[in-house]
């Protein structure tokens, strides 16, 4: 089983990236559970949501302790969160951040990568909403789901151009990301 | 959890628990739905509202409301006149409830009700756990728990089925536990509208508010006849046992899908020690218990699926060569120090030649966690109960030392 923590702050669209990074993996014919830390969080506010991937059905409903991927949507939570808290040796951080990976020091042998998500958003969508363009990372970073679903998954919840516009950033994360990879 | 899941794969979606419970009340096809907003049930809510409004519920009303005691008797009417009725609750809506459902169950009308459970207030705290359906248990309602978002949903049909069963004609909830299972996204088959249709006939009864054969409902019931009603409403209980039964072996043969049921078990058979729990639990021990099976330790399972009628005879059945038994309850009675399943275990088992030790543990109050390693914890509890004996028969697990 894969587990997967993203950071983000109330409004980022935290708990639809779990929610739509589940339906991607179904897509992709494995099993997923996604669910947000349930809290009372406004706003801008620190936010976590989670998404669980297997083989077979899931049966856990523990929160996630120790998790293979978090993914940062807001570089500035990592002063007030710990978000390499648990995360495996061989897991990976996924950072929305114009610096390279090297600028970003955890207590953990984790793999840290860095995307401009915030660019490649207002680039292509025209508004700073990364959630979607860190997925197409997460798909390059991780192998675990693949691009097309995740493009799928979104242009399924953000019917028309929205989602279009979406697809094409997840594109776009995704070929960056795998380019940083190789 | 579900059998025969691997090979339903296919029919299966990613959606939300509690929009599986929404389209699962759509397709029972009720007549009239009245409910008022309280997290973490508002997402049920709100998606059947905007069923009705998209008119993809025919014949149904949504009455809107100003409180769950205003609902929840609106409903009285309603079932009163042989509508099919739906409501959903949770918390300090359950609890305002408290006098109207005694009214339900008296009239001897059938209702589905979600019960999505949260901790009561003081202090607020809008998480998960059971004191709410706990506290409910003596109003005469048939309590049913899901395990996952498909026996969440599914058991809509089941409840309906059972409730409305002419040797029964009492009301259930259908309880499931608050953002656990209504907030999470997992794959399911949505409830088959063809099936249902197949598997739920029309409400039909007799006894209903018709001004062409009027009838009175609730009249007042002085000494001499008030005890015998009582009496009907527990030889009602008493048949709906098998009724829950029968529920659930129907829907396997039709919908391929089962999930126990008045219980169900999981590697009992020749388990030194039986975790006893209900609700979204189970599915955390279920991966405990394989665990500590690879490692060698005899653990098994019994999951409580009806809570009311509380099946006693099963239980018994089923814990029957077990050297202890542990009762898992997210509620507490306060005052006794005991949750409501270690009660009904040691009371069913007193007067019989089943004299194994039962333990108890509180957790998962208010939305705490239970990670597996609690859990494991407390099967070491229950090896020493064992070895030595029972030490504590009652206990908090997981208490923060530095908050008391």
């Amino acid at each position: 089983m894969k587990e997967i923590r993203i950071h983000g702050r109330g409004g980022q669209g935290s708990v639809t990236a779990a929610e739509l990074l589940a339906v991607a993996a179904f897509a992709d014919g494995k099993f997923s559970q996604a669910f947000p830390a349930f809290g009372v969080e406004r706003r801008g506010a620190p936010v976590q949501s989670f998404t669980r991937l297997n083989d077979k059905p899931i049966r856990l409903r523990s929160q996630v302790y120790q998790p293979d991927y978090v993914i940062v949507q807001d570089p500035t939570l990592i002063e007030v969160v710990d978000v390499a808290y648990g995360i495996k040796d061989t897991g990976t951080i996924i950072i929305n951040s114009e610096f390279n990976p090297e600028n970003f020091k955890f207590d953990s042998n984790a793999k840290v990568m860095t995307v401009d998500a915030t660019k490649i958003a207002l680039d292509i969508i025209g508004r700073p909403i990364v959630n979607t363009v860190l997925m197409g990372a997460f798909s390059a970073a991780t192998k675990q789901i693949k691009p097309e679903s995740i493009a799928n998954a979104v242009k399924n919840r953000f019917p028309g151009k929205i989602g279009e516009k979406n697809a094409e950033a997840i594109e776009k994360a995704y070929s960056i990301t795998m380019e940083a990879t190789v | 959890m579900a059998i025969l899941r691997e090979a339903d794969k296919d029919k299966m979606t990613v959606v939300e628990g509690s929009y599986a419970v929404a389209h699962a009340v759509k397709v029972c096809r009720p007549h009239v739905i009245s409910a008022y907003p309280i997290t973490p049930q508002t997402h049920i809510v709100e998606e059947l509202s905007q069923f009705i409004a998209d008119g993809e519920i025919p014949n149904c009303a949504y009455m809107n409301v100003e409180s769950e005691f205003s609902a929840l008797s609106a409903l009285v009417g309603s079932a009163a006149t042989g509508a099919r009725c739906y409501s959903a609750t949770t918390s300090q809506g359950l609890a305002l409830m408290h006098e109207v459902l005694f009214n339900f169950s008296g009239l001897r009308l059938p209702m589905v009700m979600t019960i999505v459970n949260r901790a009561l207030s003081a202090p607020i705290n809008i998480w998960n756990d059971q004191q709410d359906s706990i506290s409910q248990r003596d109003t005469g309602w048939i309590q049913l728990y899901a395990e996952d978002i498909q026996e969440a949903s599914d058991m809509i049909a089941q409840a309906y089925k059972i409730s409305e069963d002419k040797d029964v004609l009492l009301p259930a909830m259908v309880c499931m536990d608050g953002f656990i299972l209504s907030h999470v996204y997992e794959p399911l088959v949505l409830l088959e509208e063809d099936l249902t249709n197949e598997y739920l006939k029309p409400y039909e009864t007799n006894y209903k508010l018709d001004p062409k054969n009027p009838l009175s409902f609730g009249a007042f019931a002085d000494p001499s006849s008030y005890t015998e009603f009582r009496y009907l409403q527990q030889q009602a209980m008493d048949k709906a046992i098998n009724k829950v039964e029968e529920a659930a072996d129907e829907f396997k043969e039709l919908y391929g899908r089962y999930y126990g049921g008045v219980i169900d078990t999981y590697m009992t058979e020749d388990a030194d020690i039986i975790l006893c729990a209900m609700g979204s639990i189970i599915g955390t021990l279920r991966d405990v218990v394989d665990n500590l099976r690879s490692n060698g330790k005899k653990v098994g399972l019994l999951k409580v699926r009806a809570f009311r009628p509380f099946p006693a005879e099963a239980i018994k059945q089923a814990v029957s060569n077990t050297s202890v038994i542990v009762a898992l309850d997210k509620n507490i009675s306060i005052g006794l120090n005991e949750g409501a399943l270690l009660t009904e275990l040691k009371s069913i088992l007193y007067n019989t030649n089943l004299n194994m030790p039962v333990i108890g543990f509180s957790i998962g109050h208010g939305g705490r966690d239970i990670p597996e390693k609690t859990i494991e914890d407390i099967v070491q509890k229950a090896e020493n109960v064992i070895k030595s004996g029972i030490s504590h028969e009652s206990e908090f697990v997981d208490l923060r030392e530095d908050l008391i």
